[in-house]
């Protein structure tokens, strides 16, 4: 439970229109059928003691404390499994239920220890709130007797959990904590073991918390109503004493937060039951893993040298700024108005994100700002403005529970999207029907209560061809929406994608050869998505569309970082209009965003070559907009994206380069070629939280602060716009919005606000979609999908709902090229990336928490036959070889991956996964081609040269930096650090 | 910059718009897309490139055809 108490309704609500009309105490009461007696009491004020039901869950009814007496009925039933009927007289206080009350709370307590003082619960704990509800002032039966706490029946507590710990003796056996792993995580880790006094929770099969399949999400924790499940921070700091609502700074999931505090001090952070995105639901990373804020490697102030290879300096805020905008004006004037630019920051706030790239535009005068969205989704914005209109995803999380059908493609969302993945198993063990295109056997595949229908297992890097093959037999069978299309598409690119998709080139059966599925699984997938039933023959086509169902895709990474990324992107969006599935709940097409505000930076005009609000810097009706506000003119010519800027580092045309919150050396493909590029720069300003490995190549350093020091917005994967609250002050002294601003001066350009909001007032002032954001406006909705405008006031959870963004959906051709990356007689094998759940992306952050229990190195799967091949047993080191570098993983011998292909993450600098993967990208976008390097793999006994290299280098810098933490600064206006 | 991979990128443009069967859609829709994402400087390189001969330029000829016919570059150069 949370100290701050939100109101618990003991039931979850109902939705059904038919309202019933009943009596409580004398009240008359309206609420929707199905609703638990409990709720319609509470939602009187009649509150009703209860101990094993939380609105959070179904309810159970084993505690017998709800008991209420209803006339007609004999005995006292249990009002949280009792819904309410027409004209029932409800009486939720007697003596003679007091008395019944009494008797059931004095059980429970004869079997608890009484340590309220000095228990970590004191205070915040619901069967001791009960014991004081039902006024229980005795314990008649001793506590001497047969018991779970006292010195020789207690077991030790596990403490195997780095953030929880599960104390036994005081359980009370509520079930809460089996039925929150089981129906709101969907983990099903934990069971009732023993019958009678013996039962207990038990994680896994007699194992403990850390050895079972626990995924370490809390939602056991939070449920449990006594000190039984605790966070260890609770448990070692005590109680908080002020709340603070705000947004994870993790996926693009998005999760609300309360953050306890006491002080400065963060005790613990609670999911918000009234968030939108997580409904009072989190992972691991988001509710624990946020030591990494007040971590020892923060570096809190600002460091300069000349270069890279020299010790830092530490400096003032003011002889840092200087310092940069210097060099930066230099560069210019020397090398030309373009040899400079900025990347923001996927990571940093909305706010943040927007005035780097005002910086780049106004200060710097040129386009050549980017983001690190160039290496996740940006094909997503291209592939949906082409051919729905605009760039971000169609739906509301909570949209899947009404999918009858749910097809993901290359995203693993139990583990990258956590919270939306539980969300979706919940909808999937309702008995919605599940298609996954991925090379691995991902969890969703075949985990408890949850079995995809269809796992069309491809080769990597040939996605589009699938997606044909699906249109193929769509198209061929008679399986199109025609109404929906003819309605709400262009008739003559619909026909072209017709004629195209027909083809026989396309056919499962032609693509099979290339993709490695079977032709009658696609064909089997194209009709489950198109019609809703599974298994059905080609005939009965047309008029089984006639009954519409619901079908949903949900893509990741695994569709983008492709040479065919953005193709692929149009493909599905093809695959959703022609079956009529854009613009209602329970459909639509859902990138799932990786970090958590790649939406909200591509929003704010992250692109070289786009003012927010996604208008393209030639349009000058647009640019006039902003150059009035801004009092400047602006370039109308695209700027360079990331990796042009790498180029033009090394031909030498751009020299300097300000990178807030963003670790390119580690998270970009061809790390060696990266490297290069910025050894090449005369001037690189990093912005961070830590010396990250992009960092190590800078020669101003600014303290950059976490989400828990500002205030300021993240806009998550389903574009919900939530406030980040600043809980704590900024380590540095200075928000990383803050300093930007100070750059900007430093550079002769003045921003002036005085407060986050007035920066987002200024967005809304110039961007249609945002024109109703404002923070009064977030603080009196909580959140806000955009767009938000006059005529959609509180914004739009579902988009093109009558008609698309841009006018008529446009099919667009979609032809299959194989990418370069084919695996060779040198380089046998692919190689694909992903991410797992307890990391996070280049693992900054979650590298320097206990997360690392889970994941303490990237490792390399590999299928056995492929593995036996090499002489490569599992944990032996493997030589990963690419066109672009090699380096050295431990193995992993499993059947997750087929033969003939190979995974890994990269999570951990020194593993290297991107000195493998090659500079090959999207051809629309540039984004990189991580899911596809042709390697080869072999048995080695040492690191690769790179790591060797990297050790080094690392080593050298880190005593540069600690050379620098010895010093005190220098510069005029000193403060003590 | 590079001019290997500033061709490979305009093929691989070129990979895609190939699939549209009216060429001159297809041809136009390459030079617009160089032009909405690419810089002056990477279109110039490209341009001059691409006014050798055939034999050695490397790029696909519906993409030669597309920035001979449609390629715009900026007026004046705005790399001043
Ligand atoms: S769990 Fe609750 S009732 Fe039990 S000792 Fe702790 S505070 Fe008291
Ligand atoms: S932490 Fe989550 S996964 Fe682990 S037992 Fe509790 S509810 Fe289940
Ligand atoms: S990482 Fe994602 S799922 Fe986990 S708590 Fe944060 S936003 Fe939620
Ligand atoms: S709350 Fe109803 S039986 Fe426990």
């Amino acid at each position: 439970m949370t100290i701050f108490r939100e109101p618990d309704y003991g039931t979850p609500a109902r939705s059904s229109a038919e309202m019933i009309t009943l009596s409580i105490d004398g009240e008359a009461v309206s609420v929707p059928a199905g609703t638990s007696v409990m709720r319609a009491a509470e939602l009187i004020g009649n509150r009703i003691p209860k101990l094993c039901a939380t609105d959070s869950m179904e309810p159970f009814g084993s505690c017998r404390l709800c008991l209420v007496e209803i006339e007609g009925r004999r005995g006292m039933p249990a009002s949280c499994t009792t819904p309410v009927e027409a004209g029932m007289v409800v009486r939720t206080h007697s003596t003679q239920l007091a008395e019944v009350r009494r008797g059931v709370m004095e059980l429970y307590i004869s079997d608890h220890p009484l340590d309220c003082l000095t228990c970590s619960a004191n205070g915040n704990c619901e069967l001791q709130d009960m014991a004081g509800v039902v006024g229980l002032r005795e314990v008649r039966y001793g506590m001497e007797g047969r018991n779970h706490f006292d010195a020789h029946s207690a077991v030790a507590p596990d403490v195997s959990n780095p953030y929880f710990s599960f104390d036994a003796a005081k359980c009370i056996v509520c079930s809460r904590c089996v039925r929150a792993c089981d129906e709101i995580q969907g983990t099903f880790a934990l069971t009732i073991s023993g019958r009678g006094f013996d039962s207990r929770v038990t994680a896994g099969i007699e194992q403990s918390f850390l050895d079972s399949d626990c995924v370490s999400c809390g939602a056991c924790v939070q449920a449990c109503p006594t000190a039984t499940l605790m966070e260890k921070s609770v448990i070692e700091l005590g109680q908080a004493e002020k709340s603070i609502t705000t947004t994870c700074a993790y996926c693009g999931v998005g999760c609300s937060f309360k953050a306890e505090v006491k002080g400065n001090e963060v005790v613990r952070m609670v999911p918000d039951k009234d968030g939108k995105a997580n409904m009072g639901h989190s992972c691991v990373k988001g509710r624990f893993a946020w030591g990494y804020a007040t971590h020892p490697d923060r570096i809190t102030t600002p460091m300069i040298r000349n270069t890279i290879d020299e010790p830092w300096q530490k400096v003032s805020w003011e002889t840092a700024l200087n310092h940069a905008a210097s060099e930066f004006r230099r560069i210019q004037s020397k090398h030309g108005r373009n040899a400079v630019g900025g990347i923001t920051s996927s990571r940093c706030t909305n706010e943040e994100t927007y005035l780097v790239q005002k910086l780049v535009r106004a200060a710097f005068g040129n386009n050549n700002v980017d983001t690190c969205a160039r290496v996740c989704h940006s094909p997503t914005g291209y592939g949906l403005k082409q051919t729905l209109g605009e760039s971000a995803g169609t739906q509301t999380f909570d949209s899947v529970l009404q999918a009858d059908v749910v097809m993901v493609i290359g995203a693993n969302p139990t583990e990258g999207h956590p919270v939306f993945g539980s969300l979706l198993k919940r909808r999937l063990r309702e008995g919605a029907k599940l298609i996954v295109i991925d090379p691995r056997s991902i969890e969703l595949v075949k985990t408890p209560h949850v079995q995809a229908d269809y796992h069309l297992k491809l080769m990597p890097g040939t996605n589009v061809a699938v997606a044909n093959a699906l249109a193929h037999v769509i198209v061929t069978e008679g399986l199109v929406d025609s109404a929906y299309v003819a309605a709400r598409c262009e008739d003559a690119a619909f026909q072209q994608w017709c004629e195209f998709v027909a083809r026989a080139e396309n056919s499962p059966e032609a693509t099979a050869a290339i993709t490695g599925v079977a032709a009658e699984a696609v064909r089997g997938a194209a009709r489950l998505y198109a019609r809703g039933a599974v298994n059905t023959s080609a005939d009965a086509g047309a008029d089984a569309c006639a009954k519409r169902h619901n079908a949903a895709i949900y893509y990741g990474l695994g569709v983008t970082e492709h040479a065919q990324g953005s193709t692929m992107v149009m493909a599905i969006a093809n695959l959703a209009m022609a079956t009529g599935n854009v613009g209602r709940m329970g459909v639509g097409v859902n990138p799932l965003r990786g970090q958590n505000n790649v939406q909200g930076s591509c929003d704010m005009g992250s692109f070289p070559h786009e003012l927010p609000g996604y208008r393209h810097v030639s349009d000058s009706s647009t640019r006039g907009l902003f150059e009035a506000a801004w009092d400047v003119s602006l370039d109308p010519e695209p700027g360079l994206r990331i990796p042009n800027m790498f180029e033009a580092a090394l031909d030498g045309s751009f020299r300097g380069l300000y990178v807030q919150g963003e670790d390119i050396a580690q998270s970009d493909p061809n790390i060696q070629h990266v490297e290069a590029a910025l050894r090449a720069l005369e001037c690189l300003v990093v912005q961070d939280i830590f010396l990250n490995e992009t960092a190590k190549f800078a020669h101003v350093f600014l303290p950059g602060s976490s989400f828990l020091e500002k205030d300021g917005t993240f806009t998550n994967s389903e574009r919900r716009i939530s406030r980040v609250r600043k809980v704590m002050p900024p380590l540095a002294g200075m928000a990383d919005w803050e300093v930007t601003i100070a750059l900007a001066q430093a550079l002769g350009y003045a921003m002036d606000y005085a407060h986050p909001s007035a920066i987002m007032d200024e967005i809304a002032r110039l961007t249609p979609t945002f024109k109703g954001v404002s923070y009064a406006r977030l603080d009196e909705l909580g959140s806000i999908q955009w767009p938000c405008n006059d005529e959609a006031p509180a914004g739009t959870p579902i988009m093109h709902v009558d008609t698309f963004v841009r006018g008529k959906g446009r099919f667009m051709l979609t032809a299959y090229v194989a990418t370069d990356e084919r695996a060779s007689k040198r380089f046998p094998l692919l190689l694909t990336t992903g991410r797992i759940l307890s990391q996070y992306n280049v693992g900054a952050q979650t590298r320097r928490t206990a997360n690392l229990v889970w994941h303490a190195e990237d490792v390399l799967e590999i299928h056995p036959h492929d593995a036996e091949e090499r002489g490569i047993k599992d944990g032996d080191w493997a030589g990963v070889a690419s066109r672009a570098g090699d380096t050295v993983l431990r193995a992993n011998v499993t059947e997750r991956v087929q033969p003939g292909v190979v995974y890994t993450t990269f999570h951990f600098p020194e593993s290297g996964a991107n000195v493998v993967t090659t500079d090959n990208s999207d051809w629309a976008t540039n984004c990189p081609e991580y899911k596809v390097t042709a390697v080869q793999v072999v048995a080695v006994n040492q690191p690769s040269d790179w790591q060797q290299r990297h050790r080094e280098f690392s080593a050298r810098q880190q005593a540069y930096l600690e050379a620098a933490r010895g010093q005190r600064k220098t510069g005029k206006d000193r403060v003590d650090a | 910059m590079d001019i290997d991979k500033l061709v490979r990128m305009a093929n691989s443009i070129g990979h895609h718009f190939a699939a549209y069967p009216d060429r001159e859609e297809a041809m136009a829709s390459i030079a617009h897309h160089i032009e909405m994402s690419w810089t002056p400087q990477m279109r110039r390189e490209l341009l001059s490139h691409a006014s050798q001969p055939a034999s050695t330029h490397g790029l696909q000829a519906l993409v030669a055809d597309a920035l001979a016919k449609h390629l715009v570059l900026p007026a004046s150069t705005s790399d001043a």
